[in-house]
């Protein structure tokens, strides 16, 4: 299981820069991160070993395209599930062995573990519930999204 | 916001660059050559397949995904909510327009389990700051709420994205 804190000190003010810069439009050039380094005053391979330690050390967990796969015929669903303490590792690890898993929170709820699915068709979100089910011995609550009020991906640093 | 009711085509191609840049974009000064190699395209044919998908909403957008824990956003405090269900989406609209929700969306219900239809991310650096917000969430859903709660995060426990198959 992944630790949730990670120590903050350790960014410095460009990696700060750079996380605020890399959360806007990524350039669609041949050399974006030239010309995103340019805009920051630094160098190419400065930024290169910037991002890849951020992303080493867990700092961003992804650099890429953000799918809103139900746009691709794909399904994204919200699900929680009421996990008993002693079984919280282990339903933890069977939950997060299917890839189907796009990332999984534990919360302060009866309903302790929240996660999300996502998968190339609507009809895989059924199906991954089922073996979900079925491997933790637990009852998958999911919640489909049914409107969309406010979505905003970027978090200043 | 692109419009929901146009459907995407998605071509073959489009697909297979969906599952190549899923897990991330190369890290090396021409990370469209380094895809279009891979999947025998041209370079330009990969930047208007993701400008393409980018104008349809397919992509969200291409950029760097922070662990906010690591950023300084310790307290991240799901809010959910049982506003009456003639009065969410006006709500929702004004709840998802505050400058601190970062995710505003219905969902069902799942009685008697859970009785709140409405949810709101709200992240900041102590929970004594996400309180004050969902007070003011409060305020603003006035007699329309019947009940509400706040589920704090102790813990990631997986977050790699999407991951299909193609």
């Amino acid at each position: 299981m992944r630790d949730a804190l990670v120590e903050t000190s350790a960014l410095d003010d460009i990696d700060r820069k750079l996380i605020n810069a890399l959360q806007g439009d990524f350039p669609l050039v041949r050399e974006p991160y030239r010309q995103v380094a340019e805009t920051l005053g630094l160098d190419e391979a400065e930024l290169l070993r910037r991002l890849d330690a951020m992303l080493e050390r867990r700092v961003l967990t992804r650099f890429g395209p953000m799918f809103q796969i139900e746009r691709a015929g794909g399904a994204f669903v919200l699900a929680a599930m009421r996990v008993p303490d002693v079984d919280f590792e282990r339903v933890a690890a069977q939950v997060n062995a299917f890839a189907e898993v796009a990332h999984n929170y534990r919360r302060e709820h009866a309903l302790n573990m929240w996660f999300v699915l996502a998968t190339a068709t609507p009809q895989g979100i059924p199906e991954a519930i089922a073996a979900i089910e079925a491997a933790t011995g637990l009852p998958v609550f999911a919640f489909p999204k049914e409107r969309e009020y406010f979505v905003e991906m970027k978090l200043h640093a | 916001m692109p419009d929901a009711a146009i459907k995407p085509e998605l071509d073959g191609v489009d697909r297979r660059l969906i599952v190549a840049t899923q897990a991330g974009l190369p890290r090396v000064s021409r990370p469209y050559d380094t895809l279009a190699l891979e999947l025998g395209i041209a370079p330009d044919d990969v930047l208007a397949r993701l400008q393409r998908m980018l104008d349809s909403g397919v992509i969200r957008r291409i950029g760097a995904v922070p662990n906010h824990y690591a950023i300084g956003y310790t307290a991240n405090g799901m809010s959910v909510w049982d506003v009456d269900d003639s009065r969410i989406d006006e709500l929702g609209v004004q709840v998802g327009a505050l400058p601190f929700v970062t995710h505003c969306y219905r969902r069902p219900r799942r009685l008697p389990d859970w009785p709140y239809n409405l949810f709101a991310m709200v992240h900041s650096q102590n929970r004594a700051e996400v309180a004050a917000r969902v007070a003011e969430i409060a305020v603003l859903l006035g007699d329309a709420c019947r009940g509400h709660d706040i589920l704090y995060s102790t813990a990631i426990l997986k977050k790699t994205g999407l991951r299909i198959t193609g």
